[in-house]
C-alpha cells in the first residue's frame, strides 16, 4: 500500500486540509469529507469572553476520534509565541504531540521567519513535539529542520492564500531529493493541477486550505483535489515518459506500410 | 472597596474579582466550565486535573484558548 507515513503512523490520504475560511462548521465538515483528508489543521485562539454559552465548538464537529488534528501556530511571529501556542494546543488535545510549526516573518507576505522557526523547533522537539514544519523552499533550512528532528518538512509553493501554485519547482526538487522525512507542500496551491504538479515532483503530500475554502464550490473543489493528489501520485510512481529538450516529434503510429496514391494503368 | 478584591488579566483584559478564587471557579463564572479549553497561567500550562487546586491571586495573567478553524 502506498501510504503516507508520518512518524510511524500510516495514512491512506496524501491530501491534508485546513479548516479556516469556511462559511460554517457544516461546510467545513462537508468539504473535508469530500477531500478524503485524514489530517486536518486547526488554529488555537483566545476564547471570546462573555459569549460562551451556546457557541459551538470546532472539536465537536471535527473530533479527534475522526481525524488526526494538526494544531498550527498561525499568527505567531516569534519563536516564543509559537512555543506557548503549541504547549496550549497539546493540553487542548489531551497530550497529542503532532503539530504544525509556523513562525511568520511579516503580516503582509506571511513568509516564514526561518531563523525563529529553527529556534522554536529546537525547543519544541526537545519537549517531545512531533513537528510538521512550515518553511520556505530554502534547501539548507529544510535540511537543518530535518536534522533538528522535525517529522515532516513543509515548504511553501507560493505565499499563503495566494493561489499562485508552485513558483519554484527546482528548489522543491532539491528538497525532495535531500530529505528523508516526508515533504509536504504547504501554502499557495490554487487549483487541482497545482496539487498534481506537486505530487509529480515527488512530494509526499499536499496541504491546502484557501484553494478549497475560497473556491466557488468548495465541496466540488475538495473532491477535485482528492483526485488531483491521487493522479499526481500515480503519475509519479508510474515513472513519466522522458520530456524532449528540443521541439521535435516522435510518432505514435508505425512509419511503414502507409497507403499511398495508387497509379492505375 | 473590598480589601480582598483582586485584579486578573484574562486574555489581555483586566477583570476584577471580589476575592481569590481557583481556576475551576473562574471558569464557572465565565460559563466555560464544560467547554474544551486550555489555560496558560503566568506562562505555564495548568492541566485540567489541577483546575480546582490552582488558586488565583492579584496580578495573575491567564490565557484561555479554544480550537478554531485555521490553515
Amino acid at each position: 500500500m502506498d501510504n503516507l507515513i508520518i512518524h510511524g503512523k500510516e495514512y491512506s490520504s496524501r491530501l491534508l486540509v485546513g479548516t479556516g475560511k469556511y462559511k460554517s462548521f457544516t461546510q467545513t465538515r462537508e468539504a473535508i469529507n469530500a477531500s478524503g483528508s485524514q489530517i486536518i489543521t486547526i488554529a488555537v485562539r483566545r476564547t471570546n469572553i462573555g459569549q460562551n454559552a451556546d457557541e459551538p465548538n470546532l472539536l465537536d464537529q471535527l473530533p479527534p476520534s475522526d481525524f488526526t488534528l494538526l494544531p498550527n501556530t498561525a499568527g505567531c511571529f516569534t519563536a516564543d509565541d509559537s512555543i506557548r501556542t503549541l504547549r496550549l494546543a497539546r493540553e487542548l488535545l489531551d497530550g497529542h504531540n503532532l503539530a504544525k510549526l509556523e513562525v511568520l516573518g511579516d503580516p503582509d507576505t506571511l513568509y516564514p521567519n526561518v531563523v525563529e522557526t529553527i529556534k522554536a523547533a529546537k525547543i519544541l522537539v526537545k519537549e517531545g513535539f512531533h513537528l510538521m514544519v512550515y518553511t520556505s523552499d530554502d534547501p539548507i533550512v529544510a535540511k537543518q529542520l530535518e536534522d533538528i528532528g522535525c517529522v515532516a518538512i513543509m515548504p511553501l509553493a507560493s505565499l499563503i492564500g495566494s493561489g499562485m501554485g508552485i513558483l519554484n519547482p527546482w528548489n522543491l526538487e532539491i528538497i525532495i531529493n535531500n530529505t528523508n522525512v516526508p515533504v509536504i507542500v504547504d501554502a499557495g496551491v490554487g487549483t487541482a493541477s497545482d496539487a498534481t504538479i506537486a505530487m509529480e515532483l515527488g512530494c509526499d503530500g499536499v496541504l491546502m486550505n484557501t484553494a478549497i475554502a475560497a473556491a466557488e464550490n468548495p465541496i466540488l473543489m475538495a473532491s477535485a483535489m482528492k483526485k488531483a493528489v491521487e493522479a499526481g501520485r500515480d503519475a509519479f510512481l508510474a515513472g513519466r515518459m522522458k520530456k524532449r529538450t528540443t521541439y521535435n516529434a516522435s510518432p505514435s503510429s508505425p512509419i511503414n506500410n502507409t497507403i499511398s496514391k495508387n497509379k492505375f494503368a | 472597596m473590598f480589601f480582598n478584591m483582586i485584579q486578573l488579566i484574562i486574555n489581555g483584559q483586566i477583570q476584577h474579582f471580589e476575592s481569590t478564587l481557583n481556576v475551576a471557579q473562574l471558569l464557572e463564572r465565565m460559563t466555560l466550565n464544560n467547554k474544551r479549553i486550555a489555560i496558560e497561567y503566568n506562562g505555564q500550562i495548568v492541566p485540567r486535573s489541577k483546575f480546582k487546586e490552582q488558586a488565583l491571586v492579584d496580578g495573575d495573567q491567564l490565557e484561555i484558548v479554544v480550537a478554531v478553524g485555521g490553515g
